[in-house]
């Protein structure tokens, strides 16, 4: 089989460029891609399906003039970038994807979904948005429904033996993620917050699961091994800073970076590339195999659902486990959502007697002055 | 043995020498100009002449240009600066500083001694020194003339937040000929009330306010932000050199 390229092609970067012909060459050898946007999304059962997830989340800001041609100009940069990128063939995983999965999640990606499935064939997995008691059970019914859609899009059965199977290697891949994750707990931590993030985020185009177990467990073992030998990447007596809010990719120099430039040192994400989403595995055994990979999602804790205990109840935990001197909270520009919860989660870090700020911010360089000496007013208050 | 406080604001840059036990020996501000580093440079001259050598002493610097004073051993940002020095002019250690800057303005809350919380505006120029300077020039005056006028006007508001809205609304009041006075004063209020949104986002807790930063002497925006933070609002004419006097106290300690 073979695959166009877009015309605008010979104009990309060498980066691109590598992720249109990597992707391609996936496709040629009979791969399937499914584009992702969110935690939620059950990799598990694109997995038994033969289908690699990848994450379309957009984190530049070269794509939002595109998209607001269609989208409001006052929205979430993240869901602008990635329908930017998609409108203007520009990111090499949405061009190939075979299916866009989507998920009911905050109102912006839900409508902004709606535009997608146009050009695209996007599925929509309709999430609970709290916790009623029938939460588990539709969510379960709705992850039964995308096995079914699955099978009849590609034409192939979804055997509950190759659930089981994708979610013992996904549990895997999940512990190695968390291994690395916390080696952040020693006091100094085994690492910069910046490394650890960007591993994690990277290991997410391998495509191949195995590859991303070997590849996080070689990193966790070097900094474990230059840890034993006295390496102490932090700056010496460095604030421990624990990072909430938004999925933060697109933001990292001017937030994360920041932060351990000014003498602090980021040494828990209970954001999405970070640990929410690693703590629970799926029970591989269960009788019902699809009703465990439901079960595992839907501990997720995140700003779209009402009440959002488990986020409190998670951070409640890490800010301990952790020994976090300071918090500071990362919201998207227009994120209604975590603007609203930023209020309950000032006040639970009161409670603790554990200082907090906010943030709010786009993809723009325009405010990257100010952000730093906020961020460096924040650790001086430590 | 002296210590030297640099506080490179947008607008202004503010000098502070102290005599090592906390002591204002020497107190200095010129325009930043469009450079910081040539303002260093101009800030090392002047304290030359005055009989301080600042590679001698322990020097501190803050404000935006903070991280371009070659002499300085340390920066420090503006939040802490300004919580310090406002302790030692108000001689308090639980107090609600607010800082009008040229291009950003800080509402710190500082409880026993040490900076509690604070907020900051990011990327908008409302409530700040510029969106005054913009609206004064719009009139043909300057901030101080303008909040001065201020005083004899009323009955008036601008409803924008926006520098670039407002001085359209500002435009539209002078084409249908509305006393400069009144306009003075919707303008005052505009600021006064962006300001006192941010500062009752922190807890209040009935400590004093006081009001640091090149507009500490325009008494007529003082009374317009205490009236819409119900409470006084203090100052003293050093309170534009609030930054610089910490930036001093956190130098002797170096």
């Amino acid at each position: 089989m073979s695959f166009e390229l877009p015309g605008q092609f010979a104009q990309f970067g060498e980066a691109r460029k590598n992720g249109f012909l990597r992707v391609k060459k996936i496709k040629e050898d009979g791969g399937k891609v499914a584009g992702t946007f969110c935690t939620f999304t059950p990799q598990e059962i694109l997995d038994a399906a033969g289908i690699s997830p990848v994450s379309l989340c957009g984190m530049s800001e070269e794509t939002i003039p595109a998209a607001e041609a269609h989208l409001p100009k006052n929205m979430c940069p993240l869901i602008k970038s990635s329908y930017g990128f998609a409108v203007s063939n520009k990111c090499p995983y949405t061009y190939f994807s075979d299916i866009i999965v989507g998920e009911t999640t905050c109102d912006g990606k839900k409508k902004m979904y709606e535009l997608l499935g146009r050009m695209k064939d996007v599925y929509l997995l309709h999430l609970p948005q709290g916790d009623r008691e029938h939460a588990l059970e539709q969510w379960t019914e709705e992850v039964r429904r995308f096995r079914g859609f699955l099978e009849d899009r590609f034409g192939e059965a979804i055997s509950d033996e190759a659930i089981r199977k994708a979610a013992r290697l996904r549990n895997q891949e999940r512990a190695c993620r968390r291994r690395l994750l916390e080696l952040q707990k020693s006091d100094p931590p085994a690492s910069t917050g910046y490394a650890i993030y960007k591993a994690l985020e990277g290991a997410g185009f391998y495509f191949d699961v195995n590859e991303v177990c070997k590849e996080l467990t070689r990193l966790a073992d070097s900094l474990e091994a230059d840890y034993a030998a006295g390496k102490r990447p932090a700056a010496p007596g460095a604030k421990r800073i624990l990072v909430t809010g938004c999925p933060i990719g697109g933001v990292l120099e001017k937030t994360v970076k920041a932060i351990e430039e000014a003498g602090g040192v980021v040494v828990c994400f209970e954001n999405c590339t970070g640990i929410k989403a690693m703590l629970d595995d799926v029970d591989a055994d269960a009788p019902d195999i699809v009703a465990a990979v439901a079960e595992k999602y839907l501990k997720i804790g995140c700003a779209v659902m009402t009440p959002d205990k488990r986020r409190m109840d998670l951070l409640r935990k890490l800010v301990p486990e952790y020994k976090v001197d300071g918090v500071v909270e990362i919201d998207l520009q227009a994120c209604t959502a975590y603007a609203v919860e930023s209020y309950t989660v000032r006040g639970l870090m009161e409670e603790l007697d554990v200082p907090y700020m906010a943030i709010e911010t786009d993809y723009s360089a325009s405010d990257s002055g100010q952000l730093a000496t906020r961020l460096e007013a924040f650790l001086e208050m430590l | 043995m002296y210590a030297i406080g640099i506080d490179i604001g947008s607008s202004c840059a503010k000098t502070a020498v102290t005599g090592g036990n906390g002591t204002v020996l020497w107190l200095d501000q010129m325009p930043t100009g469009w450079s910081s580093l040539e303002a260093a440079e101009e800030i090392r001259r002047r304290l030359l002449a005055a009989g301080y050598d600042p590679e001698e002493a322990p020097c501190v610097a803050t404000g935006y240009g903070r991280v371009v004073v070659p002499y300085a051993k340390k920066a420090v940002t503006e939040i802490t600066c300004h919580a310090k020095g406002a302790q030692k002019l108000f001689g308090l250690s639980d107090l609600d500083v607010i800082d009008i800057g040229g291009q950003d303005t800080k509402v710190i809350c500082v409880r026993g001694g040490s900076v509690r919380d604070f907020l900051m505006n990011d990327k908008c120029s409302a409530g700040t020194g510029r969106f005054l300077e913009v609206m004064a020039n719009t009139l043909g005056m300057d901030s101080p003339s303008l909040i001065e006028l201020s005083g004899r006007g009323g009955n008036t508001s601008i409803s924008s937040m926006c520098t670039v809205f407002a001085e359209s609304e500002v435009i539209s009041l002078i084409g249908k000929g509305e006393r400069k006075e009144n306009i003075a004063y919707a303008v005052v209020r505009s600021i006064a009330k962006k300001i006192a949104s941010q500062a009752s986002r922190l807890n209040a807790d009935g400590a004093r306010t006081v009001l640091t930063g090149g507009l500490c002497e325009a008494d007529e925006l003082r009374r317009a932000l205490g009236e819409e933070l119900g409470k006084d609002i203090e100052s003293c004419k050093e309170a534009r050199y609030a930054g610089a006097i910490g930036a001093a106290l956190l130098a002797e300690k170096l």
